[in-house]
């Protein structure tokens, strides 16, 4: 297919613009900083690009467009309201004036407030972008924090050696060294590894709880407790929050700080890699180095925006945040309302452990017990057929489903991490079902169809090698 | 049972799918789980779709909406022109509810439409290669002045105190902790630009990067070659651009820029409260092994035929961990495709005579303004479609009486800068007819000049 810039044609135009009705002035500015040549953005007509984006679209697979079980990433169905409550927000500044912000001010702090309940945190800033920069915003607060109280030697924040790429980048950008601890045969933090290499040095532990193998961390109180015995603090990375809404916080078990991604848990859309949201929770102790502004209420009932955090660690985005993710989010929250949000995440790990129970005697399930949102399949068995694990999600593409996340978390191998969420029904899941076993049963006998995969998708399999090697990165 | 809009589960349903799994009550899934919290959130119970309507409607309603607001404010956000197909096409569902593009052959659609969104940045500021997408403009600042640091391995950034004031807090926070200074440099209160004189005296062994805005947060238009001239060859120059200036300004890459960063809202993105917006990036090909984010690159399929991957992964989180070039992993490429629909249908020729007109209504706003003899003015250097002017009278009054009329006033400089209180940052744009113009200046006759 054509580049839109292949499609440029001299004299063509999708766009038009009212004659100029001012008195010209003529431009007087330095010779050299005058564009000479004009960029070569196409010129194309209107029907060209409605065509273009049209067949750009179909050649996407998508929540809407099929079954999506992308694990860790909770791809669950985003709700058409969500998309409409957004839209009524386009047209604002952030820079007006307070009075004329009030109800978006109002929705913030309501957010702030459900977002704090949920997570059993006492203060919440909606400002950070995306999952990881909420962990960046996590770790400057532990910095600071451990600064303020003269913890000179706190240079180290642990993380499982499942934790997602972004916990060990994000602790590094806030200037720590990074510690892996191990993971014990049943999956989570071996307890006895923890308490290796937990002594004063550490400032943070970052966890996800459930795990990124969809499993609870079941010595979470005693590590919690190890932590706080050190002065260090504890840090929850939310993706995983879709399994336990309503059931168990972050908060109540010790965290200290935890930031969640909106577009996982509260249903905002992905947007092909963002806009996501990624609110920050803290505890009391914590609440006065959050980035500012915050979202406050005075005595007269009035929102503003409070930039007196005298201790904070300053601003990590330009205004307040993704606003237009927020609103989705919130219109989400009052849709399912706390008895919905609860049941969501039991629908949502009830999903999985289906799944998981259908598959346990053809599919070597790594850790094969009570899940939560997720589990993991552990591919090395397909060695024995000749394929490996991409070779078996390339050739669910050919079945027009998504395959899950692959080769993560690192510590399976050929890794296959399955996340239904709760917006499945258990016909999609049967069907699914269904396929992993047509699929299997070709691997058996004729695993060259998974080798060759994809073939029914808008294009096979492609050269990354060549991509990488002969980089062209623009038309 | 009650019922939710987005959750299949009928109770047979459920009562099957816990017999396969060997439980009796769904209380089962989660016994392993200390229990910590046993009552009810404290939200709100669930809603109808007919009720959360109206109460996010009555939100909506005390948040002025400038949809029908003639608008003379800017610093960061404008209000642009989004001609209709630009959202309707962006926002389909099958780009708006994808992810990330992990399987490529069945990503086409978002990895074609950032790979030309990467082309159309590049052809804007004359760069070599960009990325796709970081979070906003401030955040794409301050990855500039960190890649900067790992091709030079120098510590100390120096950037122009007439960049976004929000820029450069957001800089502050993204480099302290990684041992990397911030040293601003003045501007010239005569011209509005960047004072060359403290920008020399201030180089030194340990300078890494220099970085200024094109045009400045007071609107005017810095000469980068200059500035360029005057840095030694191994510090980066890092243009933070205004994107529709680039029809009209010359490409910061002719001009020398090393790295050339900028918020991307008024390429086809609405206001939005100020977000979600995002954040472009581009620079020299030979730096692309340090360069943030996520990177689509051309390759073929098994058939030979073309399509398209993500590239340069080993710098990215995921594989790097600790050792990456950022933690940057969802970004905003609904945001970076909205803003390339948006440059295809402008086209160049659209891009041009938008930026044309931005420079005429303001010219045209600003000599209007000083020949009311109700304002002086402020700095010498030229202008785009922003500009500093200031008052002989209370401008919060003013823009209280513009706000009855629907129209956004200035922005008064005080918000940032302790020395400028009561200073006023006008912008026009192509939104604004001579009319209105005409209007606003009409109203400026009504005020009564105050002694401050
Ligand atoms: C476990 C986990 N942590 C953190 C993140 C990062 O979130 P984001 O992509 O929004 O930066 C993700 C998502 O990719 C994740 O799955």
């Amino acid at each position: 297919m054509k580049l839109i810039f292949e499609k440029d044609k001299s004299g063509r135009t999708a766009f038009s613009l009212p004659k100029l009705d001012v008195p010209e002035t003529k431009i007087e500015l330095e010779e050299e900083l005058l564009r000479k040549k004009e960029p070569s953005l196409p010129q194309v007509h209107e029907l060209e690009i409605v065509r273009h984006y049209n067949e750009l679209e179909r050649k996407n697979h998508s929540v809407d467009s099929g079954f999506y079980p992308l694990g860790s990433c909770t791809m669950k169905y985003n709700p058409m309201l969500n998309e409409e409550m957004a839209n009524l927000f386009n047209n604002i500044h952030p820079y007006l004036e307070e009075e004329h912000i009030q109800g978006a001010l109002e929705l913030m702090y309501n957010l702030q407030k459900y977002l704090g309940e949920i997570t059993g945190m006492d203060a919440v800033t909606l400002q950070p972008a995306a999952g990881a920069h909420g962990e960046l915003t996590g770790m400057l607060i532990v910095r600071k924090y451990i600064e303020d109280n003269g913890y000179t030697n706190k240079t180290k924040v642990i993380l499982p050696d499942s934790a997602h790429g972004t916990n060990p980048a994000s602790a590094k950008m806030a200037g720590f060294d990074v510690v892996e601890v191990k993971s014990g045969p049943d999956g989570r933090v071996d307890l006895e590894e923890f308490k290796k290499v937990m002594d004063d040095s550490v400032a943070a532990i970052m966890l996800t709880n459930p795990n990124t193998l969809g499993l609870f961390e079941k010595d979470i109180l005693e590590m919690a407790k190890l932590a706080h015995e050190h002065n260090a603090l504890l840090y929850y990375d939310g993706a995983n929050l879709n399994a336990i809404m309503g059931k168990v916080r972050p908060g109540d078990m010790g965290f200290d700080i935890v930031h969640l991604n909106l577009h996982k848990t509260f249903s905002t859309p992905h947007g092909m890699g963002g806009p996501g949201s990624g609110p920050v929770g803290v505890k009391e102790k914590l609440k006065d180095y959050l980035p500012k502004p915050i979202v406050d209420i005075n005595e007269e009932g009035k929102y503003y925006l409070n930039y007196n955090i005298p201790k904070s660690i300053g601003r990590l985005r330009t205004f307040y945040g993704n606003f237009s993710v927020m609103v989705r989010a919130y219109t989400y929250i009052l849709m399912m309302g706390k008895e919905g949000l609860k049941f969501a995440s039991e629908m949502a790990v009830l999903n999985a452990n289906y799944l998981r129970k259908k598959l346990e005697k053809e599919f070597k399930i790594a850790y094969n017990e009570i899940c939560k949102h997720e589990f993991i399949i552990d591919g090395t068995f397909l060695k024995e057929y000749g394929v490996k694990t991409l070779d078996f999600a390339k050739r669910l593409l050919d079945y027009g489903i998504h395959p899950p996340t692959i080769y993560f978390p690192l510590i399976v191998h050929e890794a296959m991490m399955i996340e239904p969420t709760e917006t499945e029904s258990k016909e999609e899941l049967d069907h699914f079902i269904d396929v992993m076993h047509k699929i299997l049963e070709e691997a058996k006998t004729n695993p060259e169809i998974l080798k060759e995969a994809p073939v029914n998708t808008p294009v096979r399999r492609l050269n990354e090698t060549v991509a990488n090697k002969q980089l062209k990165l623009r038309g | 049972m009650k019922r939710f809009p987005y959750i299949p589960h009928t109770e047979e349903d459920i009562k099957e799918m816990m017999k396969v799994i060997g439980i009796n009550d769904i209380k089962e899934l989660y016994k392993d789980i200390p229990e910590l919290f046993d009552g009810e959130l404290n939200i709100p119970e669930s809603k109808s779709e007919i009720e959360v309507k109206r109460e996010l409607l009555e939100l909506s309603k005390r948040t002025t909406n400038l949809e029908n607001y003639a608008m003379f404010r800017g610093a960061g956000i404008y209000k642009h022109y989004v001609p209709s197909a630009v959202y309707q096409l962006s926002t389909k569902r099958n780009f708006l509810t994808a992810y990330t593009p992990y399987q490529a052959e069945v990503s086409q659609g978002t990895l074609q439409a950032l790979y030309e969104f990467q082309t159309a940045i590049c052809e804007i500021t004359g760069m070599e290669v960009a990325n796709s997408s970081m979070y906003d403009g401030g955040t794409a600042v301050a990855e500039a002045i960190l890649m900067a640091s790992r091709v030079n391995r120098k510590h100390k950034a120096l950037v122009a105190k007439s960049i976004h004031p929000e820029y450069i807090e957001v800089s502050k926070t993204y480099t302290e902790s990684q041992n990397i200074e911030i040293e601003l440099i003045d501007y010239d209160e005569k011209t509005g630009k960047i004072n060359l004189e403290d920008l020399k005296s201030k180089i030194d062994e340990n300078t890494s990067s220099v970085v200024i805005s094109y045009p400045n947060f007071f609107g005017i238009i810095e000469n980068i070659k200059q500035i360029k001239e005057i840095l030694p060859e191994k510090v980066l120059l890092i243009v933070n651009a205004y994107p529709i200036a680039l029809g009209l300004l010359e490409a910061p890459g002719n001009l020398g820029a090393d790295i050339v960063v900028g918020e991307g809202q008024s390429l086809g993105n609405y206001m939005s409260f100020g977000g979600p917006t995002f954040g472009f990036f581009a620079s020299k090909q030979k730096y692309i092994r340090q360069m943030p984010g996520r990177i689509i690159g051309e390759t073929i399929d098994a058939d030979g035929k073309r399509g398209f991957v993500m590239v340069l992964q080993t710098r990215e989180q995921h594989i790097r961990r600790a050792r990456a070039t950022s933690n940057i992993c969802s970004n905003h490429a609904l945001m970076a495709v909205i803003a390339s629909v948006y440059l295809s249908i402008i086209g160049r020729e659209g891009l041009k005579e938008i930026a044309y007109q931005n420079y005429q209504k303001a010219h045209y706003l600003a000599k209007k303004l000083i020949e009311s003899e109700k304002f002086d003015p402020v700095f010498e250097g030229e202008f785009f479609n922003e500009f500093v002017i200031k008052p002989r009278f209370d401008l919060e009054v003013f823009n209280k009486k513009l706000l009855e009329e629907k129209y956004i006033g200035p922005l008064n400089l005080g918000k940032f800068f302790e020395d400028k209180k009561n200073y006023a940052l006008f912008c026009s744009t192509e939104l604004n007819t001579k009319e209105e113009i005409d209007y606003l200046i009409s109203k400026v006759g009504e005020i009564d000049e105050i002694d401050f």
